[in-house]
């Protein structure tokens, strides 16, 4: 590490759940970001932030001034860029020891497995229960760990699986099937803080994850209901009958 | 057979009600919710099986999937 990362990180290299060790495989991580929207952003700059060496953005969309509502790591100039090209800048400008990979697409079956190849992390932030059903798929079959992160009015949802079908649910053990009549953000709205929330808790998932800090939420679903400022943490266990994971 | 449901007691509902029948009764969209019970998700493919107690304590978690 050069001195200037030893300053740049010193509140991580003080703490001794991370530290120097923690630190350098932070440096040394792969993260692979699938939507770079209100869970994506606040996520992704955390993990800039903390040194995470190689961050991948997957987004096919363009900045619109209704992102700016929560969406935090686009400012106002960005408004008609490509949002992996605004969310890359920003990472960049925020922490130049990175690098992000920039793909502009859209996440399908046929292009999943070649995109999140070699990542050590996968975080699900995107508006879409069929893009979260291909993203589950992926990681179970690459066998990276996903973080999958869901917001919807004043409500927070995430947990972690670990991508090894035998040890623990999948995110399809969860939600079956697709939801009849799901509403996005656009229809039901979002508070634009929760963004933030959920958003940098999955970049402490992540954290935990990469320097094996603390207990990551694998096999557990943790609920934010920010109107009453509660949250649970409860058990999700395995479904043996999983359409994705469960015994064929 | 008496259950708390999402923080409210809930009386007078049948003995030995399984998770399935339970949502039927409260007319809730299967596919739209995951049930939790004494803090633990209940596995879909169980819920025709899953026999509920008295003084179980529920929680019905809607499906949310913006970003």
């Amino acid at each position: 590490m050069t001195p200037e990362q030893i300053s740049r990180y010193a509140r991580h290299l003080v703490l001794k759940e991370i530290g120097g060790p923690g630190q350098a495989k932070l440096l040394a991580a792969n993260i692979a970001i699938i939507g770079a929207g209100g869970l994506g952003g606040p996520a992704g700059l955390y993990l800039a932030a903390a040194g995470v060496g190689k961050i991948t953005i997957i987004d096919d969309d363009a900045v619109d001034i209704t992102n700016l509502q929560r969406q935090i790591q686009f400012v106002q100039t960005d408004i008609g860029a490509l949002k992996t090209e605004a969310m890359g800048g920003a990472l960049v400008d925020l922490n130049p020891d990175i690098t992000v990979r920039r793909e502009q697409m859209r996440l399908t079956d046929d292009n999943a497995a070649d995109l999140l190849r070699g990542h050590d992390l996968i975080l699900d932030g995107t508006d879409s229960f069929q893009t979260r059903f291909i993203v589950n798929d992926a990681s179970l079959y690459l066998g990276i760990p996903l973080i999958s992160g869901a917001l919807g009015r004043f409500d927070g949802q995430i947990s972690v699986f670990s991508g090894n079908g035998a040890d623990g649910p999948c995110y399809r053990c969860l939600v079956p099937s697709i939801p009849p009549d799901a509403q996005t953000c656009a229809q039901v709205g979002v508070v634009g803080a929760l963004a933030g929330i959920i958003g940098a808790q999955m970049a402490l998932e992540a954290v935990k994850m990469i320097t094996g800090a603390g207990a990551p939420l694998i096999g557990k679903l943790y609920l934010f209901d920010g109107l009453a400022a509660t949250a649970r943490t409860v058990t999700l266990p395995k479904d043996p009958a999983c359409p994705a994971c469960g015994a064929k | 057979m008496k259950l708390k449901i999402n923080g409210e007691w809930v009386d007078d509902l049948p003995d030995a009600l399984s998770v399935s029948a339970l949502l039927t009764h409260l007319q809730l969209p299967v596919k739209k919710i995951a049930v939790e019970r004494n803090l633990k998700i209940v596995p879909k493919s169980t819920f025709d099986t899953a026999t509920l107690a008295e003084g179980d304590q529920l929680e019905i978690i809607h499906f949310i999937g913006g970003g």
